[in-house]
Order: structure tokens, then sequence, then C-alpha cells
């Protein structure tokens, strides 16, 4: 069983006092918002995107949880740099964490740091916190209209 | 007072979560149910089980009897004048939206103000925006001070010939507050309005007497009274029911049809169509005998003691900052705590065995008055006692060296 140490990871914990990359990118040629409805959590999630498909900038303003922020924070710091193709890819490996059985391991390879995040499977009521910075990025990069929502 | 007789009433507090004893502090939400109100359910369903009001076999008469006894109960403990005053539904927010749109859509129009209060539940929100949306009518709203109090002075000059319904909730579920109903009753009359009083959360607290408040419309639910889920009552003055229209159409609200026209059965099967929650309404009337058997006196007097134990360890804690300190209140602990969200509050706790809800509440015009997302809320019931409230802030501690 998973403990909440588990969930509650000093890295987690610190990405929560001081979270990365947080605070409005000016210029940003993406931008979108997210809102967890059940529990109110808002995110707004800005990016700049070079010609090559390369995410130069992102960062994230909002109020939520521990577990939504650091994992918003997380997301931020494992992404700048990296390509839209990556982003796609890091965005299946975290989705299969956040809702795989609980035996499974979780992807190092592929999440690295992001791993820490593994221990949301075990409280139901809180995966969604760790998934909506995600849900709203995606909604960053295909410009949508709607604000992304967990629900 | 006996609590740990009490206690011994409701199977569900006897067990553990992690290895620790399940300390269940979500009351506002939903109370447990006593051993009684367990057995009359599955009694219903072994022994009585069939359709209500037109058998004419033995188990049906049963159920019947035992459906319209829980009718005269309730009658007794609101002091309706009659039982035609009393309609069971599905809940309070059932019999909101059955007034708003019987009531509503036969007494509101264009220009009309529909006035409610700043605390109200969304239950008490939409239902009303849904029909001011219909009508052109104007949803006005009484604002309220820091401590959570409404404010008595612009009620008053809110209140106009305009004013056709006031809605406001008796006791507050995210801040605690009960609210000054009578004499908010009286001053809607003075200007021609009818009121409803929202009372999902003062009913298992409060003693409400509707004839001697003069209220309109009281409506409640009985799973905050440790009755079933699923199952709540509109009582309502008879002269205002018997000028509603039905609310829905179907069996048992008729007297006879034809295809050419319908006459509708006489109060208060008029509003109950359809078959209803039969067994939650029976547990209904035995919860209500158990709040009777302690006396719901007795109830407030122990919960209030309970409420000040808890308000003054708030007091005491480091980074604790209390949402909802109005001179009346009752039964419910809302706060934040600094550097703890709400919802981590919630799970932490929760690993704790401490049941507590984290959120909005149902009445986000509240958190947006207290520009706070959500709070965490302890809300207690006759059942619990002061090594609960200790170990609900032996685990607010523990949450906050966590955070440290």
């Amino acid at each position: 069983m998973f403990s909440l140490g588990d969930l509650y990871q000093q890295v987690i914990i610190d990405h929560t006092k001081s979270p990365r990359n947080f605070g409005k990118l000016d210029p940003c040629n993406h931008d979108a918002e997210g809102y967890n409805p059940l529990c109110g959590d808002q995110l707004h999630i800005y990016l700049q995107i070079n010609d090559a498909n390369i995410i130069e900038g992102i960062q994230f303003e909002g109020q939520g949880c521990s577990i939504s922020t650091a994992s918003a924070s997380l997301m931020t710091e494992s992404l700048k740099g990296k390509s839209v193709a990556d982003f796609e890819r890091l965005f299946d490996a975290f989705h299969e964490m956040a809702t795989a059985d609980l035996s499974e391991e979780p992807d190092q390879e592929t999440l690295g740091k992001l791993a820490v995040l593994a221990g949301v499977k075990e409280f139901p009521s809180r995966i969604k916190c760790a998934t909506l910075c995600w849900h709203t990025l995606k909604s960053a990069i295909d410009d949508a209209a709607e604000p992304a929502r967990t629900e | 007072m006996n609590i740990e007789q009490i206690r011994s009433d409701f199977p569900i507090l006897h067990q553990e979560l992690y290895g620790k004893p399940l300390v269940y502090l979500d009351n506002a939400a939903t109370t447990q149910k006593p051993q009684c109100v367990i057995d009359v359910v599955r009694h219903y369903y072994e022994k009585d089980n069939s359709n209500i009001h037109r058998g004419v076999h033995t188990l049906s008469e049963r159920a019947t009897a035992a459906y319209e006894a829980s009718r005269e109960t309730i009658r007794v403990f609101f002091n309706a004048k009659s039982t035609k005053e009393v309609i069971f539904t599905r809940g309070t927010t059932e019999s909101i939206n059955l007034i708003a749109s019987s009531w509503g859509g036969a007494n509101i129009g264009e220009g009309d103000e529909i006035l409610i209060t700043h605390m109200e539940h969304h239950s008490n929100i939409v239902p009303w925006q849904m029909l001011c949306e219909r009508t052109g009518a104007v949803l006005k709203v009484i604002p309220m001070n820091e401590t959570g109090e409404l404010d008595m002075e612009a009620f008053s000059k809110l209140l106009s010939e305009r004013t056709k319904l006031l809605g406001v909730v008796h006791m507050s579920n995210a801040l605690g507050t009960i609210n000054p109903i009578q004499t908010m009753i009286e001053q809607a009359h003075a200007v021609g309005a009818v009121v409803l009083v929202d009372g999902a959360q003062a009913a298992a607290h409060v003693t409400v007497d509707v004839q001697a408040l003069n209220v309109d419309f009281y409506v409640t639910s009985a799973h905050k009274m440790y009755g079933p889920t699923g199952v709540g009552v509109l009582i309502a003055k008879q002269s205002l029911l018997e000028a509603m229209p039905p609310y829905q159409g179907g069996g048992d609200m008729i007297l006879m049809v034809t295809f050419e026209k319908t006459q509708y059965n006489d109060l208060p099967h008029k509003f109950e169509a359809g078959t209803p929650n039969i067994a939650g309404v029976i547990g209904f009337g035995e919860a209500i005998k158990y709040i009777q058997n302690i006396g719901l006196d007795k109830i407030a007097g122990r919960e209030k003691v309970l409420l000040d134990y808890a308000t003054q360890q708030a007091q005491a804690f480091d980074g604790l900052k209390q949402i909802g300190t109005a001179k009346e209140k009752a039964c419910v602990l809302s706060f934040v705590l600094d550097g703890v969200h709400p919802h981590d509050l919630g799970t932490i706790l929760d690993r704790e065995a401490v049941a507590i809800r984290a959120g909005h509440h149902c009445a986000m015009p509240v958190m947006q008055f207290y520009n706070v997302p959500a709070t965490a809320r302890a809300s207690f019931s006759i059942y619990n006692t002061e090594a609960e409230v200790d170990a609900l802030f032996a685990a607010l501690a523990k949450a906050r060296d966590m955070f440290a």
C-alpha cells in the first residue's frame, strides 16, 4: 500500500513551496486555461514554441493544491527545450502512470523526475489534480478555444 | 446524555481505517444512520414491500400505513397544521425546484424580484436563476459580513413591493451561521413576499415550528438528520399548495384521467407523482423518532459544547483561520490552514482516519466572498466526542508539519 509519504514526497513538497517557471510568459504564442470544477483548481499555461516545434518557453500561473502545483511545476521543468513530439510521448506516459494498476511500476526511463507523482494512483480522488496541467498544456498546444477541464 | 450509548446506536462508527479508529466529521454532508433506521428499511423490504395507495392486499395496506405514519411523525416534528402540508420529495434540492417551477411559474413575472442571500447553497441559487431566465424576473442577493452574518440593514433596504419571494438558508452548510429567520420572515411578509427557508442543514440541530415561524415553505432532507438518502420534504401552507399547479404529472397525483381532462388528486398526493421512495420515507420517519427520543434540545446543547471545544482548539492552532465566526452558529468548523491546501488536508486527514470535507461546499459565492478556492470543514453530530476533536487537531498538526 502506498503511504502518505509516497504521495507527499520531499520533491513534491519542494515544488509546492517554490514552484518552478511560475508566472506569466511574455511574449508567448500559445496559452490555455485549465479548471477542475470539483475542487476549484485553476491553471493558466503559457508557451513559446519555435518554428522547429521546440518548446522554448513554458510557464504557468494559478492556484491549486500541492499535487496540482507540483505536477505543473515538474511538467514545465521536464518540457523546457523539448519538442512537441516529446510532449506527446510524455503526455501518454504520464497518463498511463497516473491511471495504471497499483502493481505496475512507472516507466522511469521515459518519465524521469515525473515518476515521483506515481503515488497519486493510490488516491483516486487526487488523480485529476496531477493530470490537470497536462490536459491544459495539450489545449495550449492545440490552441483549443475552450478551457481544459478535468470533468 | 450518554454519548457511548448513542455511539453504540450507529454501527458504521465502529470500524478502523488504515489501522486507526474512524473519526467521522463530515456530518454536514450526510449524517450516519442509527440501527433503528437501518432496521425499519430492512424490515420494509423483508416483510412489507409493495406499492402504496392502491393495493387492496395486506402488504400494500401495511406499506401504505407505514408511509403515511411517517408523514404524521414529520408533521408533528415540524408542527405543521395538517399532513396535507407535508409533501415528500427526493430531498431539499427537489423541494426547491418544485417551488421554483410550480409556485414560481404561476406567480413570477417580468420585473419581479427574488431575494436570496450570499450564503445560499447552489440548490437555493440555481433554480431561481433558471426561473429568472424563463420569466425576466430579477435575482437580488442579501450581502453578508466578514464573520458570516447577513447584513440585516441591507436586507431591509432590498425588500420592496417588487420582492415576491425571499429564499434564505436556515443554517449555512459552509459557515455554520444560523440566520435570524423569524425576523426575516416577518419583514418579508410585511412587503407581501412569501418565504422559503432551506432547512437542509438546520433541521437536525435547531427546533423548527413552522406555525410559530409562519413560514410559507420549509424544506429539508432526511439524510442530514440520520435518515436515508434520496428522500426529503416540502412543508408548505395549505392555501399556497392548493393554488399551485402540480409539479409533475403521473400516477398517484390524479383522481380521474380521461384523454379530455384529468382531475388532480387532493393534497398532499397532488405533488407526489409516481411511486415514491417508500422505504426512504419510512426510514425518514424512524430517524425523526430517533431524534425525538433523545430530544432536539439536548442534541443542540451537546453539539454546542462540542463546537465550543473545537473552536477553542482552532483558535489556539497556529496558522489556522476560521471561515465563519458568526455569533449564532452550530456544528460547523470551516477553516483554511496556512501553507496547506484544503484538498491536501483532506487526503492527509483521511489517512489518519479523520473524514472531513474539503472544497467549495456547493457554496461557491461564499468562497468568492472570502477569496479562497476552498475550505476544509469539520462538522459535528450527536455521536462525536471530544477525543475525536483531539484526533482532528492531531492530524492537522501532522499535515502542518509535512508542509513545514
